[in-house]
């Protein structure tokens, strides 16, 4: 049987990372991606937050192929007829070491994946890999059509569905309640309409985090700038989709049709559809990382920090593969792979700042489950709005009296309360 | 005996769009690739190297900056890539293609087979074949649904359209590849490993070939000035019928009406 040191499963961010530090530290490394290139079919919204990044590939920026650095947040509550925005623009995001950059897939996993590559690993694209090689327990290798190939420690990569690791038995299987779905456009528009649009220069672009208009769905939306596209986009609970019985797409069609995002997106040209399936990144919902012969890293370990306001997976996987990397040349120099000395990995995660994040905003996951953040709320700020800067011919009333008013027959002061205590859990207190 | 296939690096002609108001197809910024036909002339050529013992080397015409493009090709089974570096981007008219495809074959000499499509995925001018054949003064055996090594010689099976004609002939010869004849084998991880260490060699047209841009220039006789899409509309017809059986009913008539279908009961 051909043997390498490491076997990485998948080229998104986490295997192609993992790949580049292994290989850097000598190992004899194959990464295998089943899509023909890396990131043909990989989805993201598209914002790559960029301070953990650098410290894996420094100064990345002035390399990989990003779009816009991100200087202005809009965070929008979208009614059926209005709009509720805070709207944050931020000169220092638009300096080294910036905040977050937007980032089209299809360029930056090819790039990660050559960086992979001349560090010395083998890649090895449009090859599925089909199970897992289970020894006793023990992972040995793995199995792509008829080949089957060694190796002390195998990194699985493979990305939200985990498939490799439920079908070997080392996972149970996904609730769809801790899952959401992700449908995204990219509308082609010219760069100087964009930077008209979303009052940005040639290098800097907006996010737009964007509440309701999911047809009661709970999830959110996103518009993010590209160069010369945007990316456009929903994410949705895939139980509650499910049961609302609309296809995805008709929430994508909906949410674009919302004046807000009518108005962004007008004129563009819809020059690629794609969907993919989204962990809800619950802080309690972590798996396990490490067994004997294999560590999981990225997504397939459902590491993801959504706390509404941002939702951090690249560099979280990046920062993942390290970890899980570094643990691996540690257990080779112990000259054993088993759960007990790969468990280092573990410990390493634990100390890094985007995992203590992802503790820190474990009561947003509880959140997002509250139906009325996603219907309720948005209309009601904009309709408490409406009542105080209409100058009505009849009587007004002040803020707490419009709010009196928008709140009738649609939920009691108590309910409004709950929510407000378990706002400030989720993203203040 | 030594095969040669010759791969057209091509336009992803499945991302081509064209734009509404003029019907001017867009290329700019389409995606190159192995063209899918050629991914056939491949297979054939592997095929005939496995029922041979023969070597077998890609030539293809391609940017230099295509030659990782080439890994699926060399992973089916193909020892060598030579891949000549084409000064004209994809766009020079067929006569200028097969003067330099004919010095690259010359050049690895001695040659027993050339494979190639009928025509290429984007061009479809189904010219090289044929003038290429004119060219080398081989025999041209097209449209070969089936190859088979026969008393020193080779038997192809022609697809004429209206009937199948088997011909023999001796080496060396040129044959072409029917449209999805031969299609290709998928490959596996070990196919791809061993890939990894074949080579891809680039030749330039004037170092490698010793022939001159300027004169091929001179030689061309046809411009290109538009290219633009026809139309072609379908009509959209969406069965009402309450079951499958009403469906079926309704699909016979429309046909029928349509003149697709004569004398249904
Ligand atoms: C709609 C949407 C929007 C998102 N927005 C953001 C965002 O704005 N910012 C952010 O940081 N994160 C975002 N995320 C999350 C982010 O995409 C993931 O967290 C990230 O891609 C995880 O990286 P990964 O390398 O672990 O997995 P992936 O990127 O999923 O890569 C896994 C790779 O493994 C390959 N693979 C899988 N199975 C096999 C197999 N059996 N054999 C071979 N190869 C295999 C796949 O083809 C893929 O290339 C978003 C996700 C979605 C769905």
């Amino acid at each position: 049987m051909e043997r390498f040191d490491v076997i990485v499963v998948g080229a998104g961010p986490a295997g192609a990372t993992a790949g580049r530090a292994l290989a850097q530290a000598g190992l004899n490394v194959l990464v295998v991606e089943r899509a023909a290139t890396p990131g043909a079919k990989n989805v993201s919204g598209g914002l790559l937050y960029s301070r953990a990044v650098a410290e894996v590939y420094p100064e990345f920026w002035k390399h990989a192929p990003i779009e816009r650095a991100i200087a202005a947040h809009q965070i929008v509550m979208l009614g059926e007829h209005t709009s509720t925005a805070l709207d944050f623009r931020s000169a220092q995001a638009a300096t080294p070491p910036f905040n977050a950059f937007s980032v089209l897939r299809a360029k930056l996993d090819p790039w990660l994946a050559t960086q992979a590559e001349e560090a010395g690993a083998s890649l090895i694209s449009g090859v599925n890999v089909d199970a897992l090689l289970v020894e006793n327990g023990r992972v040995v290798g793995i199995q792509a059509g008829p080949d089957q190939i060694g190796a002390d420690v195998v990194v699985v990569a493979e990305g939200t569905a985990g498939l490799l690791l439920k079908q070997a038995g080392l996972r149970g299987p996904h609730n769809p309640h801790d899952v959401s779905l992700g449908v995204k456009e990219v509308i082609a528009l010219p760069p100087d309409v964009i930077e008209e649009r979303f009052q940005c220069d040639a290098e800097t672009g907006a996010a737009y985090t964007l509440v309701g208009s999911t047809g009661g769905v709970e999830g959110g939306g996103f518009i993010y700038t590209n160069k010369a596209s945007l990316s456009v986009g929903v994410v949705v609970k895939i139980d509650s989709l499910y049961a609302s019985g609309r296809h995805p797409h008709e929430i994508l069609d909906a949410f674009k049709a919302h004046p807000l995002v009518q108005r962004l997106v007008r004129g563009g040209e819809v020059v690629e559809y794609s969907a993919q399936t989204v962990h809800r990144g619950g802080f309690h919902l972590a798996t396990q990382l490490v067994g004997d012969g294999y560590v999981v890293a990225g997504s397939a370990a459902r590491l993801l920090v959504n706390n509404v306001l941002t939702l951090r997976g690249m560099d979280f996987a990046i920062t993942s593969a390290v970890e899980a990397a570094q643990a691996i040349l540690q257990a080779r120099f112990a000259g054993s792979y088993t759960a007990a000395t790969l468990g280092n990995y573990v410990e390493r995660l634990k100390a890094t700042s985007i995992y203590q994040d992802w503790r820190t905003f474990k009561d947003a996951y509880g959140l997002m489950e509250n139906p009325r953040l996603f219907s309720l709320y948005p209309d009601l700020a904009g309709e408490v709005l409406e009542r105080l800067l209409t100058a009505d011919t009849k009587p007004g009333s002040k803020a707490l009296g419009a709010l009196s008013e928008a709140l009738k027959g649609k939920a009691s002061w108590l309910t409004l309360s709950q929510d407000m205590l378990q706002i400030a859990r989720g993203m203040v207190l | 005996m030594n095969i040669v296939a010759l791969v057209k690096y091509s336009r992803d002609v499945t991302e081509i769009k064209v734009d509404p108001a003029t019907s001017e197809l867009r290329t700019a910024g389409v995606p190159e690739r192995v063209g899918l036909i050629d991914k056939n002339v491949v297979e054939a050529a592997v095929r005939l190297k496995e029922a041979t013992g023969a070597g077998l080397k890609v030539i293809a015409l391609a940017p230099a900056t295509a030659r990782d493009s080439f890994k699926d090709v060399l992973a089916m089974g193909v020892d060598e890539v030579v891949l000549i570096e084409d000064p004209f981007d994809g766009e020079a008219e067929a006569g200028i293609v097969v003067r330099l495809l004919e010095a690259a074959i010359r050049k690895l000499d001695p040659v027993d087979v050339v494979l190639c499509g009928f025509a290429s995925d984007d061009g479809y001018s189904f010219q090289v074949g044929p003038r290429l054949a004119e060219r080398l003064r081989r025999p041209l055996l097209a449209y070969a649904r089936g190859i088979t090594p026969e008393g020193g010689g080779l038997r192809v099976e022609q697809n004429l359209d209206d009937r199948m004609q088997t011909v023999t002939a001796p080496l060396p010869a040129l044959v072409s590849i029917d449209e999805e004849a031969f299609p290709p084998r998928r490959t596996t991880l070990m196919d791809a490993l061993k890939a990894k260490k074949k080579p891809v060699n680039v030749w330039g047209i004037e170092t490698e070939l010793g022939l001159s841009r300027a004169d091929l220039e001179s030689s061309a006789r046809i411009a290109d000035t538009r290219l633009t899409g026809v139309v072609v509309r379908r009509q959209q017809r969406v069965l009402k019928g309450q079951d499958l059986g009403a469906m079926a009913d309704e699909l016979i008539d429309a046909l029928e009406q349509a003149g697709v279908l004569k004398g249904a009961a």
